[in-house]
């Protein structure tokens, strides 16, 4: 009886008292960038509490409608190209890796366990390990500073981290629904394309999503590639806003939480898929 | 009908196009000048306005393609290199009063000019004129100055003071330079140590700033906390205080003055450029261009002809008579980067003027390294046969493999799409990656050097083993930055879900939302605030230390290992706690209670239960997150890139952040970086195989 009511109200009220504690710490630096991106002036704020002093929407604004020499507005040529190459990585993943998750979850064949392994392999091994010779291959056919060659350096990541992930949601699928179609007559191909593919929609759209979300968080090698402000994704904007020679940190702070606030949310939304599908077989972050 | 062609032809003549990356004033001064010039030439002219950051690999692509600019304005410093490359056009440089030092920034040692000196810019010393009547003439009175306003967190004079293009000045007024006659970096000369010995008298006094960015100079001065600042005329438009302008001051032990850094705005000809871009290349350098450019932007002119109101240009102009041209040097940029790693010494104190000065020219010596001798290729080549004729052999074992890979062609079909896109984007590079680690070269021409990289590297050729460049420092610091990292992501996020999962917590939700958000917010993005809260000047982190202890606290995160790692290891534990605290709570979620329970009524301690019912029945989750966790935290590379950036001296690099180093950022050494990168994939490989056979 006694556990199940747990432990005295003192024991409670210090284990809550604890939790606002651990949870404000966590909190801190996202109040800073709250904070900074509410307060007036670029200026990183001073002292230790992230409490503005006073409240203005101007860094907001100044990213949102900022302009550069041609008169095109920063913010939505980034933004257009983030979504440019975020969403044709994620496609691309999905695209190559669909029919060959479904026939490693289905079908045993020489070769199988070695593709597996090599699929499992190349995610163990971050890109920007590959920065060399991926830099020098964009170079050599002319890709650098283009949104073409990021998108291959992401398809690096996301095409075997689909073919994990999707193998991973087929083999959940039942075989029986499958085998009843043979029976009827229907070509593995038909099977697949009407049965399988409707069936395994949401599983599409959460690799879908997760490949998106790396490539849109994705910094170090969008900077490598590219040097020409045109073609900058929005991280690398970001950082331009307070690397060394600018320190425009109201102008990152609220630029900061505009192209984190859509992916804070869908990550919340998903999460309950990454924590299972990563410790399965993906390995990549 | 042909006379009507030929008139057609001339009408359609291409326009003349000028690439710059001005803006604002500047760029409305050329605009006025180019416009006057094109009516009375009738030429039109295309003035393009190019990004900063973009300009000189555009020009670089562009100009051998055909399509780039005719005349390019920018900056004189890629003289050289550009010359070399075969971009440029020589021209004639009109008989004008130019500065020497802008005289010397385009014409190269055989007398010939390759660009038209346009505008000058160069650091100068600015002071506030409410605290400082008379500017010092001397160091003795620049330090005598600083003495009186350095007081417990003022400081007597702020400048960059570990970046050489600040250094310069103090460099040439102790008698030294970068680069002598004959082209050969000379950082370790008794000139040169007297001046680290200066720097380092000023950094150890505290009269100046540790650390400090262009923005925290701004910041310092604006708040009143600095009454002198080295620096050039884009720190004058956002200040907030008053502020007049000196020369810099005569460095009293030598009697010679501290001579800045020039940089020369030009006019370049492109290689094939019409051949009215030097006429225009020409009028852009003329007086009446020159008073345009003063008038509309306040620029101070290549010329000794004009006359200035205004006080900044004023004190430019006169700096100009001793300033030293940036150098062209292909190589000034490896020299930079060796002076500015042994200035980051001197400044923190953690190494003497000479010792700093030698590892500076051994520093430049190893950027440098001229290609090694190239190794003959033929015992690999008959390596490689050897491993493929062994391959083929084994392959005739499985005679009936291309019986059944023709049975499967099928199946095939269905894994193409997914095979063919690894090999091309994973196995391609894979194979070029380790080409190249067998070459030496940075872009260009390559020679092959066999397996010189590695044997470099693994032995330590270059470095004393103790030393951050060394392979092994470098893979000590990864080990303890990911088993540190991984033990506390691991009890943090146990501990939290060990509460969280308690029946009467309340708002269970919230809480483990909240908790959640460092991993939902994207990393780069944190830590870069996390960088800043670790500011020494501004820093949260300093503050809530001051706010706890009563006084206020200047503490340099970065200035030593266990502070800077202390540093990156809280970032990376805020990062990583979360993920071992949802594992655990889905783990946690599968275990009935009923068996702590009934641990509980059999009398067992909150430990006992933990240790022999809750972890053995988490543990089975936690193992492959904690493999999972560990390759992350073993390729966590913008922590350690954003955050501690290496300091000090590289010695907080883990070994992916310093390959990409060696690639990017230290003379493009692409096959020392791709040795590094192939030995990183040993690590790792070696890592998994070890876990697979442990977790058997």
């Amino acid at each position: 009886m006694g556990a199940m009511r747990g432990p005295s109200v003192g024991t409670q009220v210090v284990a809550h008292l604890f939790l606002v504690c651990v949870t404000m710490l966590t909190l801190y630096p996202i109040l800073w960038v709250v904070n900074m991106a509410l307060t007036p002036g670029q200026a990183f704020a001073v002292g230790w509490l992230p409490i503005p002093t006073s409240v203005s929407l101007e860094n907001f604004e100044y990213v949102l409608t900022a302009t550069d020499a041609q008169g095109t507005c920063i913010f939505i040529n980034r933004l257009c190209n983030s979504i440019i190459v975020s969403t044709s990585t994620a496609l691309i993943g999905l695209i190559a890796s669909t029919t060959a998750a479904y026939a490693m979850s289905r079908w045993s064949f020489p070769g199988k366990e070695a593709g597996m392994q090599l699929f499992l392999t190349t995610q163990m091994f971050p890109s920007v390990v590959m920065a060399v010779p991926l830099y020098l291959m964009l170079d050599n056919l002319h890709l650098l500073d283009s949104l073409t060659g990021l998108v291959v350096v992401y398809s690096t990541t996301s095409v075997p981290f689909s073919v994990w992930t999707l193998k991973g949601y087929f083999d959940t699928i039942p075989r029986e629904i499958e085998e009843a179609a043979w029976m009827d007559g229907a070509s593995r191909w038909l099977t697949f394309w009407r049965i399988v593919l409707p069936l395994a929609r949401p599983a599409l759209a959460v690799t879908g999503l997760f490949s998106f979300m790396t490539a849109w968080n994705e910094f170090i090698l969008a900077a490598t590639i590219t040097s020409d402000p045109n073609k900058f994704t929005l991280p690398v904007m970001l950082q331009r806003y307070v690397d060394d020679y600018g320190a425009e940190w109201g102008h990152f702070a609220a630029g900061s939480i505009l192209v984190s606030l859509p992916v804070v949310l869908l990550f919340f939304a998903l999460q309950k898929h990454f924590v299972g599908g990563l410790t399965a077989g993906g390995v990549k972050g | 009908m042909l006379t009507l062609f030929c008139l057609w032809g001339a009408y359609a003549a291409e326009p003349i196009v000028v690439w710059h990356a001005m803006g604002g004033t500047e760029e409305q001064a050329l605009l006025s000048t180019v416009e006057e010039w094109s009516q009375h030439s009738g030429r039109e002219v295309q003035v393009v306005a190019i990004p900063a950051g973009a300009f000189d690999s555009k020009f670089e692509t562009a100009v051998p393609r055909g399509n780039g600019p005719d005349l390019a304005i920018t900056a004189h410093v890629k003289r050289e290199v550009w010359r070399e490359m075969t971009l440029l056009e020589p021209l004639e440089l009109p008989d004008r009063p130019w500065w020497p030092a802008a005289r010397e920034a385009v014409v190269d040692r055989d007398g010939r000019a390759w660009a038209i000196p346009l505008s000058l810019k160069c650091p100068v010393l600015m002071y506030d004129p409410t605290k400082i009547d008379h500017p010092p003439a001397t160091t003795d009175e620049l330090l005598a100055l600083a003495r009186e306003w350095a007081d417990h967190g003022d400081y007597g004079l702020a400048y960059e003071a570990a970046v050489p293009y600040f250094h310069a000045a103090w460099m040439h007024g102790f008698g030294g330079q970068l680069f002598d006659a004959q082209g050969e970096a000379t950082l370790d000369t008794p000139e040169q140590v007297a001046a680290f010995g200066f720097v380092h008298q000023l950094s150890a006094d505290g009269l100046i700033p540790g650390s400090v960015t262009s923005e925290r100079l701004g910041q310092l001065y604006d708040e009143g906390r600095v009454p002198l600042v080295i620096n050039g005329p884009w720190f004058v438009p956002d200040r907030k205080r008053k502020i007049a302008f000196a020369p810099m001051p005569v460095v009293s032990s030598t009697g010679l003055p501290a001579r800045p850094y020039l940089t020369v705005d030009v006019a370049f000809v492109a290689q094939g450029a019409d051949p009215d871009a030097a006429l225009l290349a020409a009028w852009l350098g003329s007086e009446f261009a020159e008073v345009q450019r003063r008038d509309i932007a306040g620029q101070v002119a290549a010329s000794q002809e004009l006359l200035y109101t205004d006080p900044l240009q004023r004190v430019i102009a006169l700096q100009a008579e001793t300033a030293v041209p940036m150098p062209v040097n292909a190589r000034v940029l490896s020299a930079f980067e060796a002076q500015a790693r042994a200035l980051r010494r001197v400044v923190r104190g953690s190494a003497s003027p000479e010792q700093a000065a030698e590892e500076a020219q051994y520093w430049y010596a190893s950027l440098t390294q001229p290609p090694a001798a190239p190794a003959a290729a033929w015992p690999y080549v008959l390596g490689l046969c050897a491993i493929l004729g062994l391959l083929s052999w084994r392959a005739r074992e499985h005679a009936g493999l291309v019986k059944s890979v023709y049975q499967f062609r099928y199946t095939y079909l269905w894994v193409f799409p997914a095979v063919f896109a690894v090999v091309v984007l994973v196995v391609l590079p894979f194979i070029a990656g380790t080409t190249v680690s067998l070459l030496s070269g940075n872009g260009g021409d390559w020679t092959f050097v066999g397996m010189r990289n590695f044997v470099s590297i693994v032995l330590s050729k270059d470095w004393p083993l103790t030393s951050p460049m060394s392979f092994y420092y470098t893979l000590l610091v990864t080990l303890l930055w990911t088993s540190t990292n991984v033990v506390l992501h691991v009890a943090i996020g146990l501990g939290f879900a060990l509460v969280l999962r308690e029946p009467w917590v309340k708002l269970k939700g919230l809480w483990r939302s909240l908790l959640i958000l460092p991993w939902a917010v994207p990393n780069y993005i944190t830590a870069l605030i996390w960088r800043s809260m670790f500011d020494a000047q501004y820093g949260a982190i300093n503050a809530l230390l001051g706010a706890v202890i009563g006084h206020p606290v200047h503490m340099d995160w970065f200035a030593s290992f266990g502070t800077a790692f202390s540093a990156n290891l809280i970032t990376n534990t805020w990062l990583g706690f979360p993920f071992m605290m949802v594992v655990t709570l889905g783990a946690l979620q599968a275990i009935p209670r009923e068996l702590e329970e009934a641990a509980e009524v059999d009398g067992a301690g909150l430990w006992l239960r933990f240790r022999h019912v809750t972890w053995p029945l988490v543990k089975p989750a936690l193992l492959p997150a904690m493999v999972l966790g560990s390759v992350w935290t073993f390729n966590m590379f913008n922590v350690v890139y954003l955050v501690s950036q290496g300091e000090p001296d590289g010695s907080t690099e883990i070994l992916i952040s310093q390959a990409y180093r060696w690639a990017f950022s230290r003379g493009h050494q692409y096959g020392y970086a791709a040795a590094y990168a192939v030995l990183i994939f040993g690590v790792l490989w070696l890592y998994s195989y070890g876990t697979k056979r442990w977790a058997r």
